[in-house]
Protein backbone atom coordinates (compact mmCIF):
# COMPACT_ATOMS: atom_id res chain seq x y z
CA UNK A 1 0.00 0.00 0.00
CA UNK A 2 2.59 2.24 0.88
CA UNK A 3 6.21 2.15 0.11
CA UNK A 4 9.14 4.26 1.05
CA UNK A 5 12.68 3.73 -0.94
CA UNK A 6 15.43 4.79 0.06
CA UNK A 7 13.79 8.02 1.72
CA UNK A 8 16.46 10.81 3.29
CA UNK A 9 16.16 14.30 5.00
CA UNK A 10 19.04 16.67 4.64
CA UNK A 11 18.58 20.20 6.32
CA UNK A 12 21.28 22.99 4.84
CA UNK A 13 23.75 22.13 7.29
CA UNK A 14 24.07 18.85 5.96
CA UNK A 15 22.44 16.84 8.91
CA UNK A 16 20.53 14.36 7.87
CA UNK A 17 17.44 13.84 9.68
CA UNK A 18 16.29 10.44 8.19
CA UNK A 19 18.90 8.88 7.04
CA UNK A 20 18.39 5.75 3.79
CA UNK A 21 14.47 4.61 5.60
CA UNK A 22 12.68 1.72 3.82
CA UNK A 23 9.79 0.92 4.88
CA UNK A 24 6.66 -1.00 3.22
CA UNK A 25 2.97 -0.63 5.10
CA UNK A 26 0.63 -3.05 3.77
CA UNK A 27 -3.12 -3.01 4.07
CA UNK A 28 -4.92 -3.03 6.57
CA UNK A 29 -2.30 -2.93 9.35
CA UNK A 30 -1.94 -1.23 12.64
CA UNK A 31 1.46 0.05 13.00
CA UNK A 32 3.10 1.70 15.90
CA UNK A 33 6.51 4.26 15.10
CA UNK A 34 8.12 3.97 18.63
CA UNK A 35 11.84 5.51 20.08
CA UNK A 36 13.22 8.62 21.27
CA UNK A 37 12.76 11.93 20.95
CA UNK A 38 14.68 13.57 17.88
CA UNK A 39 15.03 9.95 16.45
CA UNK A 40 13.17 11.19 13.34
CA UNK A 41 9.21 10.15 13.53
CA UNK A 42 7.55 13.11 12.97
CA UNK A 43 9.68 13.96 9.94
CA UNK A 44 8.98 10.97 8.54
CA UNK A 45 5.17 11.49 8.59
CA UNK A 46 5.37 14.71 7.59
CA UNK A 47 7.36 13.22 4.72
CA UNK A 48 4.60 10.41 4.17
CA UNK A 49 2.03 13.21 3.88
CA UNK A 50 4.21 15.51 2.10
CA UNK A 51 4.38 18.40 4.30
CA UNK A 52 8.17 17.84 3.81
CA UNK A 53 9.56 16.62 0.29
CA UNK A 54 12.43 13.88 0.87
CA UNK A 55 16.00 15.19 -0.46
CA UNK A 56 16.51 11.38 -1.47
CA UNK A 57 13.98 8.48 -2.52
CA UNK A 58 10.92 7.57 -3.47
CA UNK A 59 7.09 7.12 -2.16
CA UNK A 60 4.86 5.05 -3.65
CA UNK A 61 0.67 5.00 -2.35
CA UNK A 62 -1.10 2.13 -4.00
CA UNK A 63 1.26 1.98 -6.60
CA UNK A 64 1.81 5.69 -7.25
CA UNK A 65 4.49 7.58 -7.29
CA UNK A 66 3.40 9.92 -5.34
CA UNK A 67 6.95 11.36 -4.37
CA UNK A 68 6.26 14.54 -5.59
CA UNK A 69 2.17 15.43 -5.48
CA UNK A 70 1.56 18.36 -2.93
CA UNK A 71 -0.28 17.56 0.24
CA UNK A 72 -3.64 18.44 -1.08
CA UNK A 73 -3.32 15.75 -4.05
CA UNK A 74 -2.18 13.04 -0.88
CA UNK A 75 -4.95 14.13 1.28
CA UNK A 76 -7.43 13.51 -1.78
CA UNK A 77 -5.56 9.70 -2.37
CA UNK A 78 -6.41 8.69 0.88
CA UNK A 79 -3.87 10.38 3.48
CA UNK A 80 -4.52 11.83 7.12
CA UNK A 81 -1.98 13.20 9.48
CA UNK A 82 -2.24 14.13 13.48
CA UNK A 83 -0.19 16.49 13.96
CA UNK A 84 1.99 15.83 17.01
CA UNK A 85 1.17 19.67 17.90
CA UNK A 86 -2.35 20.48 16.29
CA UNK A 87 -3.18 24.10 14.93
CA UNK A 88 -5.10 26.76 16.17
CA UNK A 89 -7.45 29.12 14.16
CA UNK A 90 -8.99 32.22 15.01
CA UNK A 91 -12.66 32.29 13.95
CA UNK A 92 -13.16 28.68 12.32
CA UNK A 93 -14.83 26.54 15.10
CA UNK A 94 -14.94 22.70 15.79
CA UNK A 95 -17.83 22.42 13.77
CA UNK A 96 -16.13 23.84 10.58
CA UNK A 97 -13.06 22.10 11.02
CA UNK A 98 -15.39 18.99 11.16
CA UNK A 99 -16.95 19.84 8.13
CA UNK A 100 -13.97 20.14 6.29
CA UNK A 101 -12.34 16.87 7.39
CA UNK A 102 -15.43 15.27 6.10
CA UNK A 103 -15.53 17.28 3.19
CA UNK A 104 -19.33 17.89 3.39
CA UNK A 105 -21.44 20.18 5.89
CA UNK A 106 -22.45 18.23 8.45
CA UNK A 107 -25.44 18.60 11.22
CA UNK A 108 -24.57 19.69 14.51
CA UNK A 109 -25.85 15.83 15.36
CA UNK A 110 -23.38 13.91 13.05
CA UNK A 111 -20.42 16.17 13.38
CA UNK A 112 -21.23 15.88 17.24
CA UNK A 113 -20.73 12.16 17.12
CA UNK A 114 -17.26 12.87 16.37
CA UNK A 115 -16.53 14.77 19.24
CA UNK A 116 -17.91 12.25 21.41
CA UNK A 117 -15.68 9.72 20.04
CA UNK A 118 -12.60 11.19 21.07
CA UNK A 119 -14.22 11.83 24.88
CA UNK A 120 -15.38 15.59 24.27
CA UNK A 121 -18.80 16.37 25.64
CA UNK A 122 -19.96 17.29 22.03
CA UNK A 123 -22.36 20.58 23.29
CA UNK A 124 -19.93 21.91 25.30
CA UNK A 125 -17.24 21.54 22.00
CA UNK A 126 -18.98 22.10 18.62
CA UNK A 127 -19.32 25.72 18.50
CA UNK A 128 -16.42 26.65 20.26
CA UNK A 129 -13.85 28.50 18.05
CA UNK A 130 -10.52 26.99 17.46
CA UNK A 131 -7.98 29.24 19.73
CA UNK A 132 -5.77 29.37 22.45
CA UNK A 133 -8.86 29.11 24.74
CA UNK A 134 -9.14 25.58 24.01
CA UNK A 135 -6.44 23.51 26.24
CA UNK A 136 -3.72 21.53 24.92
CA UNK A 137 -5.19 18.39 25.60
CA UNK A 138 -9.05 19.73 23.96
CA UNK A 139 -7.17 20.41 20.56
CA UNK A 140 -5.07 17.29 20.44
CA UNK A 141 -8.73 15.13 20.95
CA UNK A 142 -10.44 17.62 18.24
CA UNK A 143 -7.43 16.80 15.56
CA UNK A 144 -7.82 13.49 16.18
CA UNK A 145 -11.41 13.78 15.57
CA UNK A 146 -10.60 15.15 12.37
CA UNK A 147 -8.37 12.45 11.18
CA UNK A 148 -11.26 9.63 12.43
CA UNK A 149 -13.63 11.77 10.21
CA UNK A 150 -11.91 11.74 7.31
CA UNK A 151 -11.25 7.84 7.71
CA UNK A 152 -9.22 7.43 4.90
CA UNK A 153 -7.30 4.42 3.49
CA UNK A 154 -4.02 5.74 5.75
CA UNK A 155 -4.31 7.55 9.10
CA UNK A 156 -0.93 8.68 10.82
CA UNK A 157 -1.64 9.86 14.44
CA UNK A 158 1.70 11.69 15.77
CA UNK A 159 1.76 11.08 19.27
CA UNK A 160 -1.83 11.17 19.94
CA UNK A 161 -1.33 10.52 23.82
CA UNK A 162 -0.45 13.67 24.31
CA UNK A 163 -2.59 15.56 27.01
CA UNK A 164 -4.86 13.17 26.97
CA UNK A 165 -6.38 11.53 30.49
CA UNK A 166 -5.58 7.59 30.85
CA UNK A 167 -10.02 6.79 30.66
CA UNK A 168 -10.27 8.93 27.76
CA UNK A 169 -7.50 7.25 26.19
CA UNK A 170 -8.16 4.15 26.77
CA UNK A 171 -11.26 4.59 24.97
CA UNK A 172 -9.34 5.90 22.16
CA UNK A 173 -7.66 3.07 21.96
CA UNK A 174 -10.71 1.25 20.96
CA UNK A 175 -11.75 3.67 18.10
CA UNK A 176 -8.12 2.81 16.87
CA UNK A 177 -9.13 -0.44 17.23
CA UNK A 178 -12.43 -0.16 15.62
CA UNK A 179 -10.86 1.48 12.53
CA UNK A 180 -8.53 -0.99 12.33
CA UNK A 181 -10.86 -3.42 12.07
CA UNK A 182 -12.09 -2.71 8.34
CA UNK A 183 -9.22 -4.54 6.39
CA UNK A 184 -9.00 -1.70 3.87
CA UNK A 185 -7.20 0.85 5.77
CA UNK A 186 -4.04 1.15 7.87
CA UNK A 187 -2.94 3.00 10.73
CA UNK A 188 0.15 4.50 11.95
CA UNK A 189 0.65 5.58 15.64
CA UNK A 190 3.83 7.54 16.33
CA UNK A 191 3.66 7.02 19.88
CA UNK A 192 5.71 5.74 23.39
CA UNK A 193 2.26 4.64 24.94
CA UNK A 194 2.50 1.11 26.05
CA UNK A 195 -1.00 0.33 25.62
CA UNK A 196 -0.93 1.77 21.85
CA UNK A 197 2.51 -0.78 21.15
CA UNK A 198 0.52 -3.51 23.15
CA UNK A 199 -2.11 -3.60 20.27
CA UNK A 200 -0.17 -2.86 17.04
CA UNK A 201 0.28 -5.86 14.46
CA UNK A 202 3.73 -4.75 14.16
CA UNK A 203 6.61 -1.95 15.91
CA UNK A 204 8.83 0.20 14.13
CA UNK A 205 11.31 1.46 16.30
CA UNK A 206 13.40 4.36 14.91
CA UNK A 207 16.73 5.98 16.22
CA UNK A 208 18.88 8.90 14.84
CA UNK A 209 16.86 9.25 11.56
CA UNK A 210 16.89 5.82 10.87
CA UNK A 211 14.80 2.36 11.39
CA UNK A 212 16.73 0.43 13.86
CA UNK A 213 13.84 -2.43 14.39
CA UNK A 214 10.63 -3.61 13.06
CA UNK A 215 8.95 -6.82 14.29
CA UNK A 216 6.02 -7.69 16.17
CA UNK A 217 5.73 -6.36 19.92
CA UNK A 218 6.52 -9.86 20.96
CA UNK A 219 10.25 -8.78 20.28
CA UNK A 220 10.68 -5.45 19.82
CA UNK A 221 8.63 -4.62 23.19
CA UNK A 222 10.56 -6.03 25.64
CA UNK A 223 13.78 -4.54 24.55
CA UNK A 224 12.17 -0.78 24.46
CA UNK A 225 10.51 -0.90 27.47
CA UNK A 226 12.95 -1.55 29.83
CA UNK A 227 14.34 1.90 29.09
CA UNK A 228 13.31 5.99 29.27
CA UNK A 229 15.68 6.82 27.10
CA UNK A 230 17.24 4.38 24.66
CA UNK A 231 19.16 7.58 22.62
CA UNK A 232 21.47 8.06 25.52
CA UNK A 233 21.56 4.35 26.94
CA UNK A 234 24.17 2.76 25.79
CA UNK A 235 22.92 -0.78 26.66
CA UNK A 236 19.66 0.10 24.64
CA UNK A 237 21.57 1.26 21.83
CA UNK A 238 23.70 -2.09 21.25
CA UNK A 239 20.57 -3.44 21.18
CA UNK A 240 18.72 -1.54 18.65
CA UNK A 241 21.63 -1.57 16.73
CA UNK A 242 22.07 -5.19 16.79
CA UNK B 1 -35.89 53.63 -5.14
CA UNK B 2 -34.38 52.28 -8.16
CA UNK B 3 -32.39 48.90 -8.48
CA UNK B 4 -29.01 49.73 -7.75
CA UNK B 5 -30.40 51.87 -4.33
CA UNK B 6 -33.01 48.42 -3.78
CA UNK B 7 -29.24 45.77 -3.94
CA UNK B 8 -28.33 48.30 -1.90
CA UNK B 9 -30.36 48.59 0.84
CA UNK B 10 -30.61 44.55 1.18
CA UNK B 11 -26.27 44.34 1.72
CA UNK B 12 -26.43 46.95 4.13
CA UNK B 13 -29.15 46.31 6.17
CA UNK B 14 -30.95 42.94 5.03
CA UNK B 15 -33.89 44.37 3.95
CA UNK B 16 -35.87 44.14 1.23
CA UNK B 17 -38.80 46.01 2.19
CA UNK B 18 -39.72 48.57 4.29
CA UNK B 19 -39.58 46.92 7.84
CA UNK B 20 -41.76 47.32 10.75
CA UNK B 21 -40.94 50.10 13.32
CA UNK B 22 -38.96 53.24 13.02
CA UNK B 23 -36.55 53.55 9.99
CA UNK B 24 -35.18 56.10 7.59
CA UNK B 25 -33.61 55.48 4.64
CA UNK B 26 -31.69 58.00 2.98
CA UNK B 27 -30.66 58.35 -0.81
CA UNK B 28 -28.30 60.39 -2.48
CA UNK B 29 -28.70 63.08 0.19
CA UNK B 30 -32.59 63.04 0.64
CA UNK B 31 -34.39 61.34 3.24
CA UNK B 32 -36.78 59.23 0.54
CA UNK B 33 -38.72 57.11 3.21
CA UNK B 34 -39.33 57.65 6.91
CA UNK B 35 -41.50 55.83 9.46
CA UNK B 36 -41.75 56.43 13.61
CA UNK B 37 -43.09 53.91 16.02
CA UNK B 38 -44.46 54.87 19.11
CA UNK B 39 -41.45 54.60 20.92
CA UNK B 40 -38.81 56.17 18.40
CA UNK B 41 -39.04 59.12 16.75
CA UNK B 42 -37.24 60.46 14.22
CA UNK B 43 -37.30 64.13 13.03
CA UNK B 44 -34.95 65.83 10.69
CA UNK B 45 -32.93 68.41 11.60
CA UNK B 46 -33.54 71.98 10.70
CA UNK B 47 -30.17 73.24 10.83
CA UNK B 48 -28.50 71.10 8.56
CA UNK B 49 -28.73 67.63 6.80
CA UNK B 50 -29.67 64.90 9.02
CA UNK B 51 -31.89 63.58 11.40
CA UNK B 52 -32.50 63.23 15.40
CA UNK B 53 -33.65 59.50 16.45
CA UNK B 54 -34.99 59.92 19.50
CA UNK B 55 -35.75 56.93 21.93
CA UNK B 56 -38.56 56.88 24.69
CA UNK B 57 -36.89 55.84 27.95
CA UNK B 58 -37.59 52.07 28.93
CA UNK B 59 -38.14 51.20 25.60
CA UNK B 60 -37.30 47.46 25.04
CA UNK B 61 -36.51 45.34 22.18
CA UNK B 62 -36.98 47.35 19.33
CA UNK B 63 -34.81 47.84 15.98
CA UNK B 64 -34.24 51.12 14.01
CA UNK B 65 -33.11 50.62 10.87
CA UNK B 66 -31.36 54.16 9.11
CA UNK B 67 -29.38 53.05 5.77
CA UNK B 68 -27.43 55.73 3.68
CA UNK B 69 -27.44 54.76 0.18
CA UNK B 70 -25.32 56.49 -2.75
CA UNK B 71 -26.48 54.96 -6.01
CA UNK B 72 -25.33 56.76 -8.62
CA UNK B 73 -21.50 59.00 -9.34
CA UNK B 74 -20.95 62.63 -8.44
CA UNK B 75 -22.63 62.42 -5.07
CA UNK B 76 -21.07 64.41 -2.15
CA UNK B 77 -22.88 63.45 1.08
CA UNK B 78 -22.54 64.94 4.27
CA UNK B 79 -25.13 64.04 6.67
CA UNK B 80 -25.55 64.74 10.74
CA UNK B 81 -27.33 61.91 12.69
CA UNK B 82 -28.04 62.10 16.56
CA UNK B 83 -29.61 59.47 18.49
CA UNK B 84 -31.00 60.15 22.22
CA UNK B 85 -31.39 57.16 24.16
CA UNK B 86 -33.69 56.96 26.96
CA UNK B 87 -32.88 56.03 30.49
CA UNK B 88 -33.21 52.09 30.16
CA UNK B 89 -33.88 52.00 26.78
CA UNK B 90 -32.84 48.77 24.82
CA UNK B 91 -32.63 48.83 21.19
CA UNK B 92 -30.81 47.73 17.95
CA UNK B 93 -29.72 50.26 15.52
CA UNK B 94 -28.84 49.21 11.88
CA UNK B 95 -27.04 51.58 10.01
CA UNK B 96 -25.00 50.98 7.33
CA UNK B 97 -23.71 53.09 4.08
CA UNK B 98 -24.06 51.55 0.14
CA UNK B 99 -21.95 53.63 -2.60
CA UNK B 100 -22.51 53.04 -5.75
CA UNK B 101 -20.12 54.44 -8.88
CA UNK B 102 -21.74 52.26 -11.44
CA UNK B 103 -19.25 52.64 -14.65
CA UNK B 104 -18.48 56.13 -14.10
CA UNK B 105 -15.02 57.88 -13.46
CA UNK B 106 -16.58 60.25 -11.42
CA UNK B 107 -16.15 59.46 -7.26
CA UNK B 108 -18.82 59.63 -5.04
CA UNK B 109 -18.76 60.28 -1.07
CA UNK B 110 -20.66 59.87 1.96
CA UNK B 111 -19.64 61.31 5.70
CA UNK B 112 -21.57 60.78 8.12
CA UNK B 113 -21.07 62.30 11.18
CA UNK B 114 -23.06 59.95 14.19
CA UNK B 115 -23.46 60.91 17.84
CA UNK B 116 -25.15 58.49 20.52
CA UNK B 117 -26.10 59.87 23.84
CA UNK B 118 -26.63 56.55 25.74
CA UNK B 119 -29.14 57.47 28.95
CA UNK B 120 -28.61 56.05 32.22
CA UNK B 121 -28.46 52.22 32.74
CA UNK B 122 -29.03 52.20 28.90
CA UNK B 123 -28.28 49.37 25.69
CA UNK B 124 -27.28 49.63 22.56
CA UNK B 125 -26.65 47.22 19.95
CA UNK B 126 -24.94 49.18 16.61
CA UNK B 127 -24.73 47.55 13.82
CA UNK B 128 -22.69 48.66 10.44
CA UNK B 129 -22.01 47.84 7.44
CA UNK B 130 -20.29 49.46 4.36
CA UNK B 131 -20.23 48.47 0.84
CA UNK B 132 -18.84 49.92 -2.57
CA UNK B 133 -19.67 49.24 -5.88
CA UNK B 134 -19.28 50.03 -9.66
CA UNK B 135 -16.77 49.01 -12.12
CA UNK B 136 -15.43 52.34 -13.04
CA UNK B 137 -12.45 54.59 -12.22
CA UNK B 138 -14.76 56.92 -9.63
CA UNK B 139 -13.27 56.53 -6.28
CA UNK B 140 -15.87 55.49 -3.70
CA UNK B 141 -14.92 57.25 -0.19
CA UNK B 142 -16.88 57.26 3.08
CA UNK B 143 -15.71 58.84 5.97
CA UNK B 144 -17.46 58.39 9.11
CA UNK B 145 -17.54 60.40 12.31
CA UNK B 146 -18.51 58.70 15.08
CA UNK B 147 -18.85 60.23 18.97
CA UNK B 148 -20.41 58.55 21.89
CA UNK B 149 -21.29 59.54 25.33
CA UNK B 150 -22.29 57.22 27.82
CA UNK B 151 -23.73 58.12 30.81
CA UNK B 152 -23.97 55.71 34.34
CA UNK B 153 -24.66 51.96 33.79
CA UNK B 154 -25.32 52.36 29.83
CA UNK B 155 -23.78 50.03 27.39
CA UNK B 156 -22.47 50.07 23.77
CA UNK B 157 -21.80 47.24 20.93
CA UNK B 158 -20.73 48.70 18.22
CA UNK B 159 -20.29 45.99 14.84
CA UNK B 160 -18.74 47.82 12.00
CA UNK B 161 -17.79 45.44 8.74
CA UNK B 162 -15.89 46.69 6.02
CA UNK B 163 -15.41 44.00 2.93
CA UNK B 164 -13.81 45.50 -0.12
CA UNK B 165 -15.30 48.01 -2.02
CA UNK B 166 -15.05 51.34 -0.24
CA UNK B 167 -11.43 52.66 -1.84
CA UNK B 168 -10.62 55.30 0.78
CA UNK B 169 -12.36 55.38 4.71
CA UNK B 170 -11.37 57.34 7.60
CA UNK B 171 -13.53 56.16 10.28
CA UNK B 172 -13.21 58.82 13.36
CA UNK B 173 -14.73 57.71 16.85
CA UNK B 174 -14.78 58.95 19.84
CA UNK B 175 -15.98 58.26 23.36
CA UNK B 176 -16.77 59.26 27.16
CA UNK B 177 -18.11 56.71 29.83
CA UNK B 178 -19.60 57.54 33.08
CA UNK B 179 -19.51 55.30 36.01
CA UNK B 180 -19.94 51.66 35.40
CA UNK B 181 -20.44 52.38 31.45
CA UNK B 182 -19.16 49.68 29.05
CA UNK B 183 -18.11 49.92 25.46
CA UNK B 184 -17.34 47.08 22.97
CA UNK B 185 -16.28 47.87 19.65
CA UNK B 186 -15.80 45.12 17.04
CA UNK B 187 -14.36 46.34 13.82
CA UNK B 188 -14.07 44.08 10.57
CA UNK B 189 -12.40 45.18 7.36
CA UNK B 190 -10.57 43.68 4.32
CA UNK B 191 -8.82 46.20 2.00
CA UNK B 192 -8.01 45.07 -1.51
CA UNK B 193 -6.44 47.00 -4.77
CA UNK B 194 -5.00 50.23 -3.61
CA UNK B 195 -7.54 50.91 -0.91
CA UNK B 196 -7.03 52.90 2.09
CA UNK B 197 -8.84 52.54 5.63
CA UNK B 198 -8.05 54.40 8.55
CA UNK B 199 -9.73 53.52 11.84
CA UNK B 200 -9.48 55.86 14.85
CA UNK B 201 -10.32 55.63 18.32
CA UNK B 202 -10.02 57.87 20.92
CA UNK B 203 -11.63 56.58 24.51
CA UNK B 204 -11.58 58.62 27.67
CA UNK B 205 -12.77 56.43 30.85
CA UNK B 206 -14.10 58.80 33.15
CA UNK B 207 -16.04 57.13 35.15
CA UNK B 208 -15.37 54.45 37.69
CA UNK B 209 -16.02 50.33 36.89
CA UNK B 210 -15.98 51.86 32.76
CA UNK B 211 -14.82 49.40 30.43
CA UNK B 212 -13.67 49.94 26.93
CA UNK B 213 -12.99 46.62 24.67
CA UNK B 214 -11.85 47.33 21.55
CA UNK B 215 -11.67 44.28 18.93
CA UNK B 216 -10.17 45.00 15.69
CA UNK B 217 -10.04 41.99 12.77
CA UNK B 218 -8.53 43.02 9.23
CA UNK B 219 -6.76 41.72 6.06
CA UNK B 220 -4.80 43.66 4.06
CA UNK B 221 -4.49 42.84 0.05
CA UNK B 222 -2.97 43.86 -2.84
CA UNK B 223 -1.43 47.01 -2.64
CA UNK B 224 -3.70 47.98 -0.02
CA UNK B 225 -2.83 49.77 3.51
CA UNK B 226 -4.30 50.41 6.62
CA UNK B 227 -3.76 52.07 10.10
CA UNK B 228 -5.36 51.64 13.50
CA UNK B 229 -5.08 54.31 15.82
CA UNK B 230 -6.37 53.56 19.15
CA UNK B 231 -6.28 55.93 22.39
CA UNK B 232 -7.47 54.85 25.33
CA UNK B 233 -7.18 57.03 28.41
CA UNK B 234 -8.12 55.42 31.54
CA UNK B 235 -8.80 58.36 34.08
CA UNK B 236 -9.91 56.37 36.97
CA UNK B 237 -10.71 53.05 38.02
CA UNK B 238 -11.45 50.96 34.74
CA UNK B 239 -10.37 48.66 32.61
CA UNK B 240 -9.32 49.02 28.99
CA UNK B 241 -8.37 46.49 26.39
CA UNK B 242 -7.41 47.02 22.75
CA UNK B 243 -6.63 43.75 20.21
CA UNK B 244 -5.83 44.52 17.06
CA UNK B 245 -5.29 41.48 15.02
CA UNK B 246 -4.37 41.59 11.05
CA UNK B 247 -3.63 39.36 8.37
CA UNK B 248 -1.21 40.79 5.61
CA UNK B 249 -1.08 39.74 1.83
CA UNK B 250 0.56 40.36 -0.90
CA UNK B 251 1.62 44.04 -0.86
CA UNK B 252 -0.50 45.03 1.90
CA UNK B 253 0.80 47.01 4.52
CA UNK B 254 -0.66 47.45 7.72
CA UNK B 255 0.20 49.95 10.70
CA UNK B 256 -1.35 49.38 14.71
CA UNK B 257 -0.87 52.89 16.47
CA UNK B 258 -1.97 51.84 20.12
CA UNK B 259 -1.22 54.96 22.94
CA UNK B 260 -2.72 53.87 26.38
CA UNK B 261 -2.71 56.38 29.04
CA UNK B 262 -3.18 55.19 32.59
CA UNK B 263 -3.69 58.52 34.48
CA UNK B 264 -4.82 56.90 37.66
CA UNK B 265 -3.49 54.15 39.52
CA UNK B 266 -6.65 52.11 39.46
CA UNK B 267 -6.33 51.95 35.62
CA UNK B 268 -6.03 48.77 34.00
CA UNK B 269 -4.92 49.15 29.97
CA UNK B 270 -3.95 46.11 27.48
CA UNK B 271 -2.93 46.86 24.19
CA UNK B 272 -2.59 43.70 21.85
CA UNK B 273 -1.25 43.95 18.35
CA UNK B 274 -0.63 40.99 15.73
CA UNK B 275 0.17 42.21 12.28
CA UNK B 276 1.34 38.67 10.15
CA UNK B 277 0.93 36.93 7.20
CA UNK B 278 -1.48 33.78 7.21
CA UNK B 279 0.43 31.32 9.24
CA UNK B 280 2.16 28.51 7.24
CA UNK B 281 0.88 25.89 9.58
CA UNK B 282 -2.49 26.86 9.59
CA UNK B 283 -2.52 26.55 5.53
CA UNK B 284 -0.81 23.04 5.57
CA UNK B 285 -3.27 22.00 7.80
CA UNK B 286 -6.19 22.80 5.77
CA UNK B 287 -4.27 21.16 3.04
CA UNK B 288 -3.56 17.53 4.95
CA UNK B 289 -7.20 17.93 5.60
CA UNK B 290 -7.47 17.71 1.26
CA UNK B 291 -8.18 21.61 0.57
CA UNK B 292 -6.32 22.93 -1.95
CA UNK B 293 -3.86 25.80 -1.69
CA UNK B 294 -6.85 28.55 -2.45
CA UNK B 295 -9.76 27.12 -0.90
CA UNK B 296 -7.63 26.90 2.69
CA UNK B 297 -6.72 30.57 2.46
CA UNK B 298 -10.08 31.27 1.99
CA UNK B 299 -11.25 29.55 4.49
CA UNK B 300 -8.81 31.59 7.05
CA UNK B 301 -9.82 34.67 6.02
CA UNK B 302 -13.66 33.81 5.93
CA UNK B 303 -13.09 32.76 9.72
CA UNK B 304 -11.01 35.45 10.91
CA UNK B 305 -13.47 38.19 9.53
CA UNK B 306 -16.57 35.91 10.19
N1 LIG C 1 13.46 21.54 9.39
C1 LIG C 1 14.37 21.12 10.28
N2 LIG C 1 15.56 21.72 10.34
C2 LIG C 1 16.52 21.31 11.22
N3 LIG C 1 16.35 20.30 12.05
C3 LIG C 1 15.18 19.66 12.05
C4 LIG C 1 14.11 20.03 11.18
N4 LIG C 1 13.07 19.22 11.41
C5 LIG C 1 13.44 18.39 12.39
N5 LIG C 1 14.71 18.63 12.78
C6 LIG C 1 15.49 17.87 13.76
O1 LIG C 1 15.42 16.54 13.36
C7 LIG C 1 15.39 15.66 14.44
C8 LIG C 1 14.19 14.75 14.35
O2 LIG C 1 13.02 15.48 14.66
P1 LIG C 1 11.60 14.81 14.75
O3 LIG C 1 11.27 14.18 13.46
O4 LIG C 1 10.65 15.85 15.24
O5 LIG C 1 11.81 13.70 15.87
P2 LIG C 1 10.77 12.88 16.75
O6 LIG C 1 9.41 13.15 16.22
O7 LIG C 1 11.19 11.47 16.60
O8 LIG C 1 10.94 13.37 18.14
C9 LIG C 1 15.41 16.53 15.67
O9 LIG C 1 16.74 16.60 16.12
C10 LIG C 1 14.94 17.88 15.15
O10 LIG C 1 15.45 18.91 15.93
MG1 LIG D 1 7.73 14.00 17.12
Amino acid sequence: MLKLENISFEVENEKEILKDVNLTIEKGKFIAITGPNGGGKSTLARIISGVLKPTKGKITFYGEDITNLSITERAQRGISFGFQQPVRFKGITVHDLINIAKGEELSVMDASHYLSEVGLCAKDYIHRELNDGLSGGEIKRIEIATVIARNTKLSIFDEPEAGIDLWSFNHLIDIFLKMHQSQENSIVIISHQERILDVADEIIAMVDGAIVKRGVKESVLPELLHCEDPKNCLNCHDILEA
Amino acid sequence: MNDIAKKLLKEVSGLDEMPKGAYNIRENSKSVARQSSENIEIVSKEDKSGIDIIVKPDTKSENVFIPALVSCSGVHDLVYNDFFIGENADITIIAGCGVSTGDSCDGSEHNGIHRFFLGKNSKVRYVEKHIGEGTGTGKRVIDPVTEVIQEEGSYMEMETTQIKGVDSTRRFTTAKLKDGAKLVIKEKLMTHGEQFAESKFEVDMDGEDSSVNLISRSVARDYSRQTFISKINGNTRCMGHSECDAIIMDHGVVSAIPEITANSLDATLIHEAAIGKIAGDQMIKLMTLGLTEGEAEAKIIDGFLN
